[in-house]
Order: C-alpha cells, then sequence, then structure tokens
C-alpha cells in the first residue's frame, strides 16, 4: 500500500490556555481531494497552517509524501513547499506586482526560470482560469473579488505542484462566481493530477470539489467519509452544520446583551 | 488580586520583545549577507530611500542651517564673536543637525511606510504566501530595505550636510551681510575630516534603526487596520527615540577617539 501524501497524526496547538487543535488524525492519499469542514474557530485554518509550516505544532507529526515536516529546516521546508501551491482566502496576491508577475512569482523565485519563460507560462495559466492577456498587466488592486480568486489559484497551480491547498475559496464571493471557481478547482486538480486539501464552510463548495470530506469540531475530527456519505451521516453535529441549522448540539458562543 | 503581577507581567513582555528585536535582527543581518540577492529589490530599495527622500532632507537641512545661522548671529553678537558663524554652522550641521535631523525625517518618511506596507502584506496573508512559494520573507522583504538604509543615509546625510552648511551661507551673506570668501574658507578652514564622517557613522546607524524599526513593527504587527495602524506608529516613535539614544552615545565615542 502506497503512503498518505498528507499525513497528520495527533497533532494539536494551542494559543495560551485556549486549545485549538486537539490530537487530530487524518491522512489524504495521492490525488485525493479532502475538504475539512467546521464552522469559524473550528481549527480548519490552523489546520492548514500547521501542514504549510506557517505555525508549529505544539505535539503530533505531519507527514508529506511520508517525510515528517516538523522542525525541517528552513532550505529543506523550502524544497518541500516547491511541491505545494496554495489558494488564500483573500487571494494574498502580492499588490507591489502586475498580475502576471503574481502567477509567475514561484517560478522565477522558486525554480529559477527566467522572466521571458516565466511570463510566457504565467500567461497560459490565466488562460486556464479564464483570464485574458489584458489583465496580465493590471495591479492585484484593479481587479474584482472573483478575478482576484481566480489570480491566486493561477498563482497556486503556476509551478504544477503535487498537492494544493485551498483556504475558503469562495467565500466573498457572489453563489455564480463561486461555482465558477468550484468548477476550476476541479478542472485544475484533475489535469494536474494533484492531491487537494481545502478547508470551507461553504456545503456548495465542499460537495464539488472533494472526493472526501472531514468534519473539524473543537479541535477534533468529528467524521470523515466519501461525500456521497455526508447525507447519510448519523452524526448530529454533521447533520446541523450541512442543514444549517441554528438549533443542534453546535451552540455559537453568543454573549446576551 | 496579586499587585506585583502587572508589573511582573510587563517586565516579561519587555523580555519577550527585546528578544524577539534581537532574533528578527540577527535573522536579518544573516540574510543581509548571505546569497541569493535579490538586485532588482535592493535597486528599488535604495531609489526609494535615497533618492525620493532627497527632497525632504533637502529643505529639513536647509533651513535648519539658516534657523542656525541667525541663532549663532544672536547669541554670539552678545559677546562680539559673530565671526564663529560658519565655524558653528559647519561643525553643527556637520556633526548633530545633518544626521539627527536628516533620521528623523526618513523616520517619518520611511520608517512609517515600511511599517504600513509589511503590516499590510502580514494580515492580508502576503507574507505567508511568501512562505508557501518558497521565498523568504526576510531575505525578500528585510534585507533588501536594511541594506538600502544603511547605505542610503550616509548618502543623504552628505548632500544634507552641503545644503544645510548652504543655507548658513545664506543668510549669513545676504542677510548678515558677511564676505562670501571669507565665510567659505572660515568654513573650510574649520572642518575635519572626523567631523564629516562621525556624522555619517551617525547617519549609517540611523538608517539602520529607521529600517529594523520598521521592519520589525511592520511584520510583527497583527490585528487588522488598527494592527498596521500600531505598528506605524510604534515604527516612527521607537526609531525617533533610538536615534537620539544612539546620536549621544556616538557623539561619546567620537569624543573619546
Amino acid at each position: 500500500m502506497t503512503s498518505p501524501k498528507i499525513k497528520l497524526t495527533n497533532v494539536c496547538k494551542r494559543f495560551g490556555p485556549k486549545v485549538v487543535l486537539d490530537g487530530i488524525n487524518l491522512e489524504v492519499a495521492a490525488g485525493e481531494s479532502l475538504v475539512i469542514i467546521g464552522g469559524s474557530g473550528s481549527g480548519k485554518s490552523v489546520t492548514l497552517k500547521c501542514i504549510l509550516g506557517l505555525l508549529t505544532p505544539d505535539e503530533g507529526t505531519i507527514e508529506i509524501d511520508g517525510e515528517p515536516v516538523i522542525g525541517m529546516k528552513r532550505a529543506e521546508r523550502e524544497r518541500v513547499n516547491r511541491n505545494i501551491g496554495m489558494l488564500f482566502q483573500g487571494g494574498a496576491l502580492f499588490d507591489s506586482l502586475k498580475i502576471w508577475e503574481n502567477v509567475a512569482f514561484g517560478l522565477i523565485q522558486g525554480q529559477g526560470k527566467n522572466r521571458v519563460e516565466a511570463k510566457a507560462i504565467a500567461m497560459e495559466k490565466l488562460a486556464a482560469v479564464g483570464l485574458g492577456p489584458e489583465v496580465a498587466e493590471l495591479a492585484p488592486a484593479e481587479l474584482s473579488g472573483g478575478m482576484q480568486k481566480r489570480v491566486g489559484l493561477a498563482r497556486a497551480i503556476a509551478t504544477e505542484p503535487e498537492i494544493i491547498f485551498f483556504d475558503e475559496p469562495t467565500t466573498g464571493l457572489d453563489p455564480i462566481m463561486g461555482d465558477v471557481i468550484n468548477d476550476l478547482i476541479v478542472k485544475c486538480v484533475r489535469e494536474l493530477g494533484a492531491t487537494a486539501m481545502s478547508i470551507t464552510h461553504d456545503m456548495a463548495s465542499a460537495r464539488k470539489i472533494s472526493d472526501r470530506i472531514a468534519m473539524l469540531y473543537k479541535g477534533k475530527i468529528i467524521w470523515e467519509g466519501q461525500t456521497a456519505e455526508i447525507d447519510n451521516a448519523d452524526e448530529a453535529h454533521v447533520d446541523q452544520f450541512i442543514h444549517g441549522r441554528a438549533e443542534g448540539p453546535i451552540q455559537m458562543e453568543l454573549r446576551r446583551l | 488580586m496579586n499587585p506585583f503581577r502587572p508589573i511582573g507581567k510587563a517586565i516579561l513582555g519587555f523580555f519577550e520583545s527585546t528578544g524577539r528585536l534581537i532574533v528578527f535582527t540577527l535573522t536579518a543581518l544573516s540574510h543581509c549577507v548571505r546569497p541569493p540577492f535579490y538586485l532588482r529589490l535592493h535597486g528599488q530599495q535604495m531609489i526609494d530611500i535615497g533618492y525620493y527622500s532627497l527632497p525632504v532632507v533637502g529643505m529639513t537641512t536647509l533651513f535648519a542651517g539658516m534657523a542656525l545661522g541667525l541663532q549663532t548671529y544672536a547669541g554670539f553678537s552678545r559677546f562680539s564673536a559673530e565671526d564663529a558663524i560658519a565655524k558653528v554652522v559647519a561643525l553643527g550641521i556637520t556633526r548633530e543637525l545633518g544626521p539627527v535631523l536628516s533620521g528623523l525625517m526618513v523616520a517619518g518618511r520611511i520608517g512609517a511606510a515600511m511599517a504600513a506596507e509589511l503590516g499590510t502584506m502580514r494580515v492580508t496573508e502576503q507574507i505567508d504566501a511568501l512562505d508557501t512559494l518558497s521565498t523568504n520573507p526576510h531575505k525578500y522583504l528585510i534585507a533588501p530595505r536594511i541594506i538600502a538604509g544603511l547605505t542610503m543615509l550616509p548618502l543623504l546625510v552628505f548632500v544634507g550636510d552641503i545644503i544645510g552648511i548652504f543655507g548658513g551661507y545664506v543668510v549669513s551673506v545676504y542677510k548678515l551681510g558677511f564676505n562670501p570668501g571669507i565665510y567659505l574658507s572660515e568654513t573650510w578652514k574649520v572642518l575635519e575630516f572626523k567631523d564629516v564622517f562621525s556624522g555619517l557613522v551617525k547617519a549609517a546607524a540611523f538608517g539602520f534603526i529607521v529600517t529594523l524599526m520598521g521592519c520589525f513593527h511592520g511584520y510583527n504587527s497583527r490585528g487588522g487596520a488598527q494592527g498596521v495602524g500600531a505598528a506605524t506608529t510604534n515604527a516612527v516613535v521607537s526609531a525617533s527615540i533610538l536615534i537620539l539614544v544612539f546620536n549621544y552615545v556616538i557623539t561619546e565615542l567620537f569624543l573619546k577617539i
């Protein structure tokens, strides 16, 4: 049996007294698309940041391609990251660079490609996400939110990574643009044959882009299974979450006036 | 409640911040001398700090030189020592006013801009994006700014010295009726290499302080727009105070040599 592409074992993370991740165990197979769902503050973003090396877990191990990545030296981590693409929630495009330079950034800085070659690839990737050459010379601030998300996606796939992470890919977009982004994610991930891991609280998006779904609640994975099985999951938290009900075991922490 | 608790908390906070600043400084310095070097970014920062600060520094030192000329005349004429104006202006500008005023002006212009830019990059996840694109933020963002500060401020102060002395000359010759030839020869006679050099050493130190504070506070900013605002304020205030402290320390050191 091949080892999983991403493996988290008993990952814990605390911020002061607050336990955010409480012993997470998760595996993502090569070529699989896993979506982690969960409410705000459930630990989704922290999980992603721990895998990306932006935060260091207090306990547990994280393996990428069978290689433990926690405590890796900076140069080693950069080598691992060269196989990773990331679409940030807000796009995280570099304001000081033009659109094509944003898309080509990983090619120029990470892979050492020259600017002419990198620009040609960037234009291809922009076309792949439905953006024409007219946007290439613009600044990120000149684009709408949906277009910025597409540029972020183009940047994430520009280096043709083996693993792509998506952080709330449809948040802040109208339903139609959200669906366009979902379609693009599915298309890009399939074309690259990449392993994908996403976090979202948008169930429409989760159903569309995932092979498998895991639900995070209070720092623990409380359910995981095939996407088709989620409607029949015999779990009250999952049932409440996917139907978006206020009543149920998940209680929002509201301060009464 | 234990009355010593807030005191202890403040002391621990101070040591924590100091430790973080030391680690940040050493990391930044190590990236200043280790390849790869982003020459394009180094050039951009040098132009931004050196060239675009020239009008501000020029105006500041010009009027400082003019005011110093007038004040010296007003004070020294009480005991018939007006002839010393050229000497006082030359020494005052090169040893003290040129580097200190330039440093403070650059702290306001560049330190604030750096903190705001890096702070915005932090809260919009652009710095995290750099990490995921296998690019070290210290090398890409911090090192070019620090090197530009270290090298450009002495150049700015050298030009500012000339403009400041010219300011004293204009007031002395055209307002107070001094002989231009005598004024210039007095200026030339009194100035020693050490006077100008000590000012340039101060300038390099101030350039380092301004860029370090701008980068440190911006890079570590948290919490959205308010956090970026606080980082900007802290960068300017801490840089200004450190400039005045180090001005005294360097002055002491040069008086002992």
